[in-house]
């Protein structure tokens, strides 16, 4: 299994990663080799299988719909990298 | 004082004959005289742990004490801590101090634990080594430049070298059990859900659970009685009764049918390690078990189902750390897209990097079907095997790791041959079963470990034949420096 730069440039697009020349070639052989070993899977017959989600095949709890938990912005604001007036703050997105 | 057990540490509290703040003390003054070697901590909270202990003593006094109270204990750096950093080994999580405990903390906290401090691991609990923290590799206390395992490396150094009398710790591929066979101690992953894994940073959410480690069975019984149990804040927790998992640590184990899967014990497995299983079942054997060979079918497709689904999980968990919100930020971004795709770029490791690289790819447009959909029925191939195999037997056994821990940097340069560390242990997370690592001998004066699969929340069973192990044999005894 092999992976081209351009795969991985998406790849790394997609997931929110600047990636440099250097680390992609890096990637193009670290990747490929990751690739090459769940290939693997390929040989199993799964033909008749369902897919397995959880171990337990439980699913969503639901609860309630009523307020559990008390507002705690400013507790969780106070660690954020950048606040104003109880916003979180980004560069300017639209000019 | 160090070299006792929490089940000793808990009477000598019990009777007057120590006190948590003389017992604390003597933690924290191991850990600032030897850590410097092991780099087991990334953060030690001395003058909240002496705090605590004092706190302990006054309940006590009071006559409301709990079996933990007390008690000093460690914490992998995964368990959200309030008021105490939590970096998940990574530079994204430098400057993260949560705002509230992980359910693990509360009840430790409840229970009144004292907590040293937080210990070492892999970047995001990714690793098997603890070489990718951020915060620089942990050294195994048994030998020089030797790995700890991982990814809960720090935790079980600490415990190996007696920093700590017990330590938490998490599990997703093998990340309690391996880094427990490495370091020549005992450790515990439950069942999947049977911990809460509210306020655990999370890895792959499907697989990861927290569990224990300590020098004995029994102590990793006083944790789990600590840990186990429902939690509706954490939407996989499973609500099942919690036993007290100390009452059945002296069954005898007459009758005991023990599985060893074929698949496991082929001419692939070195001599020396097959041979300390074998010794180790012998031991079994004249406790009154009985021995047979089973069949894992699909034993040999875990670790690539496992290298999909873990990094498809972790792909979509880490995508939360954005900059924008909590933990690390890059120097001047100049758009939002800067701001996100500089900030994981210096945020992260490569390890990380590459697994969350992996999952996007997995799945992505055109690719789902192949492979995460493909590792997903195979993932219910390994579990069945699992299921059919339990019909004939009650717990299964294999060697934890290949081999004993390997030198540091030996395996960082190609990701793949880090990953067939885990041979033995990534199927039981797949499955969701608990296992458990108990020391089973030593390969060149360096610790091994006998890995113990169980049926679904059959963690008592599992401790009851690990405890029955460690009254006939003293592995679980030894340590390093003596």
């Amino acid at each position: 299994m092999t992976i081209s730069r351009q795969d991985i440039e998406k790849v790394a697009l997609l997931a929110r990663i600047r990636v440099d020349d250097q680390e992609v070639t890096a990637l193009e052989q670290d990747l490929g080799n990751i690739l090459g070993l769940v290939d693997q899977l390929q040989a199993a017959d799964t033909e008749a299988t369902e897919p397995m989600a959880h171990p337990l095949d439980a699913v969503q709890r639901l609860r309630p719909d009523v307020v559990s938990e008390s507002d705690q912005r400013a507790a969780f604001q106070a660690i954020a990298p950048a606040t104003e007036n109880g916003l979180y703050l980004v560069p300017r997105v639209i000019e | 004082m160090h070299n006792k057990t929490v089940a000793e540490l808990s009477r000598d509290l019990e009777s007057g004959q120590v006190s948590s703040v003389e017992l604390t003390r003597h933690f924290l003054d191991r850990i600032q005289q030897q850590d410097s070697q092991y780099n087991s901590f990334i953060t030690v909270t001395e003058e909240q742990a002496m705090a605590e202990a004092e706190a302990a003593d006054q309940r006590r006094q009071r006559g409301d004490a709990t079996p933990w109270t007390g008690i000093p204990f460690a914490q992998k750096d995964i368990f959200c801590t309030r008021g105490v950093r939590t970096t998940c080994g990574s530079k994204m999580l430098e400057p993260f101090v949560p705002p509230y405990n992980a359910t693990v903390t509360q009840r430790f906290e409840d229970a009144g634990a004292v907590s040293l401090g937080k210990t070492n691991m892999d970047e995001f609990a990714m690793g098997s080594s603890t070489e990718s923290s951020y915060f620089g590799a942990t050294t195994n206390p048994w030998g020089e430049r030797r790995v700890p395992g991982g990814s809960s490396g720090g935790s079980a150094a600490a415990v190996a070298a007696r920093l700590t009398p017990a330590a938490t710790a998490t599990d997703t591929g093998g990340s309690i059990r391996q880094p427990a066979a490495l370091c020549g101690i005992t450790g515990l992953k439950p069942t999947y859900g049977r911990v809460s894994r509210y306020g655990m940073v999370a890895f792959a959410s499907s697989l990861d659970q927290g569990g224990t480690m300590a020098r004995t069975a029994e102590d990793n019984a006083l944790m789990l009685n600590v840990m186990a149990g429902f939690d509706p804040r954490d939407s996989t927790s499973v609500d099942q009764p919690v036993p007290d998992y100390t009452a059945d640590l002296a069954q005898p184990l007459n009758g005991l049918r023990i599985g060893l899967p074929k698949e496991y014990f082929t001419d692939q497995l070195s001599p020396a390690m097959a041979d300390a299983v074998q010794s180790a079942v012998r031991e079994y054997e004249a406790l009154g078990a009985s021995v047979r060979e089973i069949s894992l079918p699909h034993a040999n497709l875990a670790i690539a189902a496992y290298y999909i689904i873990a990094p498809a999980e972790c792909s979509a968990n880490l995508s939360r750390f954005d900059g924008v919100r909590y933990g690390y930020r890059c120097k001047n971004p100049e758009d939002l897209l800067d701001l996100y795709t500089r900030t994981r770029a210096e945020g992260f490791g490569s390890e990380v990097k590459r697994r969350i690289m992996i999952g996007t790819y997995a799945l992505s447009a055109g690719y789902y079907d192949a492979y995460y959909a493909k590792a997903q029925k195979v993932r219910r191939l390994i579990r069945q095997d699992f299921i059919d195999a339990f019909d004939d037997v009650d717990v299964i056994m294999s060697p934890t790791t290949p081999s004993p821990a390997f030198v540091q940097g030996e395996k960082t340069s190609d990701p793949v041959t880090m990953y067939l560390e885990d041979i033995f242990t990534i199927s039981t997370n797949l499955a969701g079963l608990p296992a458990m690592s108990v020391p089973a001998g030593m390969i060149d004066g360096l610790p091994v470990g006998l890995q113990i699969i169980g049926r679904y929340f059959d963690e008592a069973r599992l401790l009851n034949v690990a405890h029955q192990f460690q009254q006939a044999t003293d592995w679980h005894l030894r340590t390093p420096n003596d």
